[in-house]
């Protein structure tokens, strides 16, 4: 749905160049939630500017929804963003206009008629939930319902996809999951593609499919939410389950063990314990519910060398774990 | 001077002032609003970046600025003939308070203008919005308390600014204080003219800031 191929942005402030992309590829299937997750100055506002060409790559392609928007005429171009709905951390509403005029604003930038107008914006504030703040103007309103004129306002030329800029970061925790959760819905039930940005772990943990960890511009792991979780020295999967500093001792052997759906319902440590006749030790771990999936990652202890724990750690493998050996030369890694 | 030979005088001379102001006020207002736009727009960083037109724009504002009223009257004498047909009398007047105010007003509307949250107008730009729509129903509608609010202080310097159309033969208040009040000694007249003058402000600035606050829904 949305294909960006070697993006690259620069910008030229008093003599210094800053390149804030360097060179992205990421691709966006048709109906799934995909987070870029990184810290601020990261690039990832800029590359979601790049989608909707509200910031112009230096080099690269934008494909959304099978149309290269670089090569778009100025006014193709505005009729392709009438179909890409995005949202903003600061909510980017009109303060001289009501919860409805807000929502009819794209609308008449589309040249809608007024009759027509009005019914598709009862639909819109329906769909959000806003009926009864209709006549209200936006600084008589929470953040969240903020949000959710925002939202209203996106989805009011039919969008197939929709840009989310730091959506909930302005937003308190209860909010942020409210927002979440429309944004969920509307998703399933519209079939919505949403490219969304965040420095959010939680995010990305509640709601996405697939994540890319974005820093100094670059991507530095992209994919499937529960396949990025398994992958052996995964960052994304160290920042969702912050485990303690490594204490690697000689005799003993530490193992990180992350697992996955099905696998998180089985007792495999008591298993574990009675077939080898071991004592395993747990230092550590989280279990989360990650989309509709348990996720969970142990770090535990088996006496012994690794060498001697051969047929332990391929008992764990077989289990359909994931299993990452610590060397006691391991640094442990810094959290983001 | 009896209180009747000093109402016929009086009335006179604020039907002038309210005329120059007015119409001044009015030429004003749609010049400032244009030359307001056009430098916020080819700013560097605007929707429509010209620098070299931007620049330009901002040192002709400046110099206009730069000029004394009375100055700026009789220079532009050429000018105010082109336009009008003459060059004394209330109507000429009209001409170069509007050339001196339009650059005043033209700054606190850039000023207005860049009031506006940035986030609007990206909001605005990424549902396909055109320049001219940003433009008339971002900008212009978002800034207008403070548009109004700018045009509420310039509509008052031009009343100050009208008491010197009497050089050129424009009459009004400030005219008739500086003639009866000053020049022939007449502290009623004075008074009389100083106290129009101080309820005509007081209105004013009370009717910009009724319709400021209607327009503010922050």
């Amino acid at each position: 749905m949305i294909q960006i191929e070697k993006l690259k942005k620069t910008y030229r402030t008093r003599g210094r160049t800053v390149t804030a992309v360097d060179g992205v590829d990421l691709h966006v299937r048709e109906g799934e939630i995909f987070g870029v997750l990184g810290r601020s100055g990261a690039g990832k506002s800029t590359l979601l500017r790049c989608v909707n060409l509200l910031e112009r790559p230096d080099s690269g392609r934008v494909v959304v929804d099978g149309r290269d928007l670089a090569a778009l005429p100025e006014r193709r171009l505005r009729a392709a963003r009438q179909r890409i709905g995005m949202i903003h951390q600061h909510f980017g509403l009109l303060t001289s206009r009501t919860v409805a005029g807000n929502v009819a604003f794209p609308l008449e930038v589309m040249g809608v008629p007024r009759r027509e107008r009005a019914r598709r914006v009862a639909e819109l504030l329906e769909l959000v939930g806003l009926t009864e703040h209709a006549k209200a103007y936006p600084a008589q309103i929470s953040g969240g319902q903020k949000q959710r004129v925002g939202i209203a306002r996106a989805l009011a030329g039919r969008p197939r996809v929709l840009l989310s800029d730091e959506a909930t970061s302005a937003l308190d925790p209860e909010t942020t999951a409210s927002i979440l959760q429309l944004l969920r819905d509307l998703n399933r039930e519209l079939g919505l593609t949403i490219l969304l940005i965040t420095h959010e772990m939680e995010v990305v943990k509640r709601i996405c499919d697939s994540a890319a960890i974005m820093r100094a511009g670059r991507l530095v792991e992209s994919g499937p939410l529960s396949e990025l979780l398994t992958r052996p020295g995964s960052q994304l999967a160290r920042d969702l389950f912050p485990l303690p500093p490594a204490q690697t001792r000689p005799g003993a052997t530490v193992v990180d063990v992350t697992f996955v759906g099905d696998t998180a319902d089985r007792p495999f440590i008591s298993t574990l314990a009675r077939t080898y006749s071991i004592d395993v030790n747990i230092l550590g771990g989280a279990v989360e519910q990650i989309g509709d999936r348990r996720v969970g990652r142990l770090r535990i202890e088996l006496p012994g060398d690794p060498d001697a724990n051969a047929a332990q750690l391929a008992h764990l493998r077989d289990a359909g774990l994931t299993v990452e050996v610590l060397d006691a030369a391991a640094r442990p890694e810094v959290v983001a | 001077m009896t209180w009747d030979e000093i109402t016929p005088l009086l009335r006179d001379a604020t039907l002038e002032t309210l005329q120059m102001t007015w119409w001044s006020s009015l030429f004003t207002a749609l010049g400032g609003l244009l030359l307001g736009v056009l430098l916020v727009l080819t700013d560097r960083t605007g929707l429509l970046p010209v620098p070299p037109l931007h620049q330009v724009l901002g040192a002709i504002v400046n110099v206009g600025r730069s000029l004394p009223f009375i100055i700026l009257m009789v220079a532009i004498l050429p000018f105010t003939r082109a336009v009008t047909g003459t060059t004394i009398g209330t109507t000429a007047a009209i001409v170069p308070l509007a050339v001196a105010a339009i650059p005043f007003y033209a700054r606190l509307v850039e000023t207005a203008l860049r009031e506006v949250d940035p986030a609007v107008i990206a909001a605005a730009r990424a549902m396909g919005a055109s320049r001219r729509q940003i433009v008339g129903k971002v900008l212009l509608r978002e800034a207008r308390p403070g548009l109004v609010a700018g045009l509420t202080v310039t509509v008052i310097a031009l009343i100050g600014y009208s008491a010197m159309a009497g050089a050129i033969g424009g009459g009004g208040l400030g005219d008739l204080a500086v003639r009866y009040g000053y020049q022939r000694f007449e502290t009623g007249v004075m008074v009389a003219t100083v106290v129009v003058l101080i309820v005509l402000v007081q209105l004013i600035q009370m009717l910009g800031d009724l319709l400021a606050r209607r327009l503010t829904h922050r």
